[in-house]
């Protein structure tokens, strides 16, 4: 199920993926190409394995012991499943924001510092503090934060925690960004705060969302994947599949009829 | 009343019944407590007395006579009063100062048990005779209780008056000071592994079975271990804090690794899964988020491991650690005895005057042990991870 575009703009290819929970098939035969710099939905009903494919692309799967995969998840042409990959190269380079903003219980500049600093990307001391203050102010936190770097991380409100966590994904410098329901556990003061962000980050950063809120979808993303029962049943630029979705299911779901 | 649409009649019995309920649970609290402020009561009463102790003003005649046999130093009317302990020292007074050597100092020395307990006005041995020698002393100031410091300042001792608890002190503090070296690192470093690396399946589950199952274990079992393994197989010296240290080693590691594994399982996934998102290592993400979230837990649950460990006697009688020590051990393979030995020692004693110690005894190792609870309690609070 290609869509349109050129094939260099295409970032991560996913092809012929097939996922077990044991002896439960929660992904059936994904094929799917992610655009570069654009940002991807994946909706869908509960249970629909939106989120498992998400937690493939950078190997997240693997911390279950019963998760079985199969096929090829191609970044930059390379599958990322080969054996001479490091699952850790994997999750430096495909940054990942998380349902519940989980920021470490350490001070905000430590959140962002820490995993630059054990990647040897930065050094202690001026490349430090340039890397905090250009990550906090790409999340659009900076101003709100600037006067408290050193207190802790945990204090943040719920909507700031998340942006943190955004700062501290792409201070790694990640060629692509995973967001697992990034707003879903937030207000829609903050939740438009952070769409707005990721219309910036997209940019320099291609990203992969998993949504439940359509009307999320339909404002931030330029393409969106419809998910169901661990099948891949539409995958169109957003307006498309909105306006004239091809698949029945796809518009029983997004017209609201059942999800 | 009639045209109240809340009128429930069936709602008085409930009510009734969640009241007493609420007095039921209130006066089972109320009993413990009253059995815990009984037995503190209790204890400190008997324990006081003990720090202090009868001490007598007599002439002391230091000469040829007396540095060969000691009684010939006192007045024979007050020989009976002064502490064969204290005579005992008199050939080693002479030896350090030769310059007393016929001399007669008048000076405050030991009293013997029995005056002690005359003066404390317990149960005594004294003659009629001795009564009147005491209580002709006493009307002149020259017989009188004193601070006790033999208690915290020597050893055992056959001769009530003289015993303290220090030895016994310094081989508590060498056992639990091998126990922690020992313990500390191994469990929290097993708890780690068992939480953080170990895959589930049929082998972990066994360890951990196994690990619950020597929490559950009588504690005696440990000191038959510890006698078969470390002294019989290994040759190590007997009645050793080595041996005991090892020994309460084997008994407190269980408790830090369940209590560790439990302090590391209450940290929220979501921290490793922060930590994996941004491709860090399963040791960076442990050692730098998981542990220090835990820490606090772990100390904690240590701590009260070392507590119990501290209170612990059967195991160390098995090892011999229960021998009679007069004088403090020097270092982890030297005989010692323990607390809570002494105090078992002591309480088999037929002299009256090793109650009072005995108690004593129980409210310092009370003392020590709360103390250490109290520490546990600040460094949980000071370690701390606000959230």
């Amino acid at each position: 199920m290609k869509s349109n575009g050129n094939n260099s703009d295409i970032k991560i290819k996913a092809r012929g993926l097939n996922l077990w929970y044991g002896d439960n098939q929660a992904l059936h035969d994904i094929y799917m190409d992610i655009h570069k710099n654009k940002i991807t939905a994946l909706i869908g009903p509960s249970g629909c394995g939106k989120s498992t494919f998400l937690r493939c692309i950078n190997r997240m799967n693997d911390l279950f012991d019963s998760v079985r995969i199969e096929g090829k998840i191609e970044v930059e042409g390379k599958n990322v499943y080969d054996n001479d990959i490091d699952v850790v190269a994997v999750r430096k380079r495909i940054g990942m924001v998380f349902q519940q903003p989980n920021p470490f219980p350490k001070s905000i500049y430590d959140n962002v510092t820490y995993a630059p600093l054990k990647h040897k990307l930065i050094k202690k001391g001026n490349e430090s503090d340039e890397l905090v203050e250009t990550s906090l102010t790409a999340a659009g936190l900076w101003d709100e934060v600037k006067d408290k770097l050193h207190s802790p991380g945990t204090a943040l409100s719920g909507g700031q925690q998340q942006r943190l966590c955004i700062a501290r994904a792409i201070a790694v410098k990640p060629d692509a960004i995973l967001m697992d329901e990034p707003t879903s556990a937030l207000d829609p003061i903050s939740t438009e705060k952070i769409e707005a962000l990721m219309l910036e980050l997209k940019k320099d950063y291609t990203i992969v969302t998993v949504t439940h809120n359509m009307q999320q979808a339909h404002r931030t993303a330029d393409y969106t994947a419809y998910f169901h029962l661990g099948q891949l049943i539409e995958y169109n630029e957003t307006n498309t599949l909105f306006n004239h979705p091809k698949e029945e299911l796809t518009d029983s779901y997004i017209s609201g009829r059942f999800g | 009343m009639s045209n109240n649409p809340f009128n429930d009649p069936s709602l008085a019995g409930r009510h009734r019944s969640a009241y007493l309920f609420k007095w039921f649970t209130r006066g089972s609290i109320l009993i413990t407590l009253a059995f815990l402020f009984f037995f503190l009561f209790d204890m400190v009463r008997t324990a006081y007395p003990a720090m202090w102790q009868a001490q007598v003003k007599v002439d002391v005649s230091y000469n040829k006579k007396s540095a060969r046999l000691s009684q010939k130093a006192i007045d024979k009317k007050y020989r009976k009063i002064v502490s064969r302990a204290w005579l005992r020292t008199i050939p080693k007074q002479l030896e350090e100062k030769p310059e007393l050597m016929d001399t007669t100092v008048n000076q405050w020395v030991l009293a013997d048990d029995q005056v002690d307990q005359y003066l404390k006005g317990h149960h005594h041995k004294l003659k009629p005779k001795q009564i009147k020698v005491v209580e002709e002393l006493k009307s002149k100031g020259l017989l009188e209780l004193k601070w006790n410091n033999i208690f915290f300042s020597k050893g055992d001792s056959k001769i009530p008056e003289n015993a303290g608890l220090l030895s016994a002190m310094i081989g508590s503090i060498l056992t639990l000071l091998v126990t922690m070296f020992i313990a500390f690192p191994l469990g929290v470093a097993t708890a780690v592994y068992l939480e953080e690396f170990a895959k589930d399946n049929w082998l972990t589950r066994f360890i951990e079975v196994n690990i619950n199952n020597l929490a559950a274990i009588p504690s005696i079992l440990f000191g038959l271990l510890g006698l078969a393994v470390f002294i019989n197989l290994f040759g190590m010296p007997r009645s050793s804090p080595l041996v005991g240290g090892l020994t309460l080693a084997l008994m407190t590691l269980p408790i830090i690794i369940v209590s560790s594994r439990a302090a590391l399982r209450s940290v929220p996934d979501s921290i490793r899964q922060a930590g994996y998102g941004l491709g860090l290592t399963r040791v960076q993400i442990v050692q730098d988020h998981v542990i220090p979230v835990a820490f606090p837990g772990i100390l904690t649950g240590s701590i009260i491991g070392l507590a119990q460990a501290m209170g612990e006697t059967a195991p160390l009688i098995i090892i011999g650690m229960i021998a009679f020590i007069p004088d403090s051990p020097g270092s982890i393979f030297e005989a010692a005895t323990v607390m809570p030995a002494q105090i078992f020692t002591w309480a088999g004693m037929p002299e009256r005057a090793y109650i009072e110690k005995t108690a004593a005894g129980i409210v310092v190792i009370l003392t020590i042990l709360l103390s250490l609870n109290a520490f546990a309690i600040y460094l949980r609070k000071k370690y701390e991870i606000k959230w």
